[in-house]
């Protein structure tokens, strides 16, 4: 079977969901090859061998870390020319589909983005993708190069399949293209101890309706209780009520979680773009009118004021 | 120096989008706009010039002939002029014939410093043009920038993640593409409007600019869209009002489909 190359992302040195689903998905098509940047651990090649990889390739080079973009995607390319494989995969996300961009331009290939499936077809595989803010499934195939993919997070149920992958260390003469763009400080968040919003199973998100800051607190009360991560609608975050990097909607995050609670949101086309994907929706909002409640499976036209809190304490008796 | 700001004509966000018979957007069914997502790119290129740069703001835009109003939308904003590539063969060109027509055009226009855009259009959503514009042109890419200073010689942005934000600089001519987060795009004055109607529009074709027609559009794309399917609607759930039981309803609701 032909490899399929898989680019993998790790966080604090643990490997993201996210990278688990495209090796999941990977299986369908060939044989899972892991790239990982950065040294590998042991710990790291049993998380992939357990998710099926059977070969996993090391790029460890500080230019990765040094400079934006350019050197991951050479790395990318590296291996994909060594290894002529049925697909490239990669998460979508800023950095993803950057990477898969410039990896495209190198291997004069298609690209398609934000796929939310990937079957086996005739040659090339066949991708779906959810498209005008969701309401469109379309499918495609890519009909000239290698297929460079990114996946939507959340696309599919991880699965396991145990193997033993060897382990190879690929070194990559980068361009001086690649030192161009050079990253001349990072600073690192401070942890809120809740899953990562692209990741995480259930959402309880609040929009304009909270308030006021302070009011989030109501949705961080019900994520707790639930396990769950929080977010905002843009209109929240522009106010400054919740942190930017937890907006869902067309110029935030794409999540498709199993369970997306929405309070005070009315469900503006540009938020559904990001949430629509939701397997189950819940709303809470004032207004019987808002557009949430179309595409809600539970609402409650209420005061999330009383119902949040509320929510909480019947969760913690539950 | 010279800015090059990278603007897309795209369907109006809040209509109802459909597909035309070879299955790419219907263009031609809905009103335009020039992409929120790039309107960001006009202000922080405007503000550059505000804040002392010594530029020339150029506008460049790749579609059909109502994609103009995009770049009068642009040019109402502040700026130079702008420059239309404008080709039948163009229809249906993927991003990998999008990034080839902007990077050709880019040095159609010549003599660039920076070139600047959205983060993504609000129609095809990819994200991907930037970096393969910047990978053609083999300048460094500067991306997703929620903050950027540039001087005579130098761009350096904040590019914010998950995990944190990094601090990026490279030396010009680089490609940089900008987020919501760099701040509100301006309402063009009267003024301005009246203005950006006598600005200079250059029209190219794929031969101004030194492409040949079988690298772009339907037969050059290196992918297909087979077929493509509204989405059934959902089935209408449930709404309640709260009558002072419904936090215990989503409790009960929660836990018939398992959550709890």
């Amino acid at each position: 079977m032909a490899p399929v190359l898989v680019l993998i992302e790790r966080v604090d040195g643990a490997v993201r969901k996210p990278s688990l689903e495209l090796l999941t998905l990977a299986r369908r098509i060939g044989e899972p090859a892991a790239l990982v940047l950065g040294a590998v651990d042991d710990a790291t090649v049993a998380t992939l061998g357990e998710h099926g990889a059977t070969t996993v390739y090391s790029v460890d080079a500080p230019e990765l870390t040094d400079y934006l973009i350019v050197p991951a995607a050479e790395a990318v390319t590296h291996v994909a020319k060594m290894l002529d494989p049925a697909a490239v995969l990669v998460t979508s996300g800023p950095d993803g589909k950057e990477i898969a961009g410039r990896v495209a331009v190198a291997l004069d290939s298609g690209i398609i983005t934000d796929a939310v499936d990937i079957q086996p077809g005739d040659g090339s595989p066949v991708v779906t993708q959810s498209v005008f803010s969701g309401t469109w499934l379309a499918d495609s195939t890519i009909t000239s190069g290698t297929p460079v993919i990114t996946v939507r997070t959340n696309s599919v149920a991880v699965e396991t399949s145990p193997s033993t992958p060897s382990v190879e260390s690929v070194d990559v003469a980068f361009s001086d293209l690649a030192r161009a763009a050079k990253v001349t400080g990072t600073t690192a968040k401070q942890s809120s101890g809740r899953p990562d919003l692209t990741d995480a199973a259930i959402v309880v998100a609040g929009g304009r309706g909270m308030g006021s800051e302070d009011a989030f607190a109501l949705v961080e009360g019900v994520a707790d209780a639930l396990g769950a991560a929080v977010a905002a609608s843009r209109a929240a975050t522009d106010m400054g009520w919740y942190g930017h990097e937890f907006q869902v909607g067309q110029t935030g995050k794409t999540v498709s979680p199993s369970l997306y609670i929405a309070a005070g949101i009315s469900g503006a086309i540009q938020h559904r773009a990001g949430m629509q994907g939701s397997k189950t929706i819940v709303a809470v909002n004032k207004d019987p009118k808002a557009p949430i409640f179309e595409i809600a499976d539970f609402g409650v036209v209420g005061d999330l004021h009383t119902v949040l809190p509320a929510l909480t304490e019947e969760l913690g008796k539950r | 120096m010279k800015i090059v700001v990278l603007v897309k004509y795209v369907p109006e966000p809040t209509a109802t989008w459909t597909y035309a018979d070879d299955l790419t957007i219907d263009r031609a069914g809905v009103e335009g706009r020039l992409s929120e997502l790039d309107e960001y790119a006009v202000e922080q290129a405007l503000q550059l010039t505000e804040k002392g740069l010594d530029a020339e703001i150029v506008y460049l835009t790749m579609g059909p002939a109502k994609a103009v109003d995009g770049l009068r939308k642009a040019l109402s904003m502040g700026g130079t002029s702008g420059v239309h590539v404008l080709d039948d063969a163009l229809h249906a060109s993927d991003a990998m014939a999008t990034s080839l027509v902007l990077a050709k055009a880019i040095e159609a226009v010549g003599d660039v410093d920076l070139v600047m855009s959205g983060m993504a259009s609000t129609d095809a959503e990819m994200s991907v043009v930037p970096s393969m514009v910047a990978a053609r042109l083999g300048w460094p890419q500067v991306t997703f920038a929620a903050a950027l200073e540039v001087d005579g010689s130098t761009v350096r942005i904040r590019r914010d993640s998950d995990t944190g934000s990094q601090n990026v600089e490279a030396s010009l001519p680089a490609v940089v593409s900008v987020t919501d987060q760099t701040g509100e795009a301006r309402y063009p004055s009267f003024k301005g409007i009246m203005a950006g109607k006598k600005k200079p529009v250059t029209t190219m074709t794929l031969a101004d600019i030194g492409v040949d027609a079988s690298a772009v559009g339907a037969g050059a794309a290196k992918s297909v869209t087979a077929s493509a399917n509204v989405r059934p609607p959902k089935e209408a759930g449930t709404v309640i009002t709260d009558e002072g039981d419904g936090a215990a309803k989503i409790a009960d609701f929660l836990a018939s489909a398992k959550f709890i």
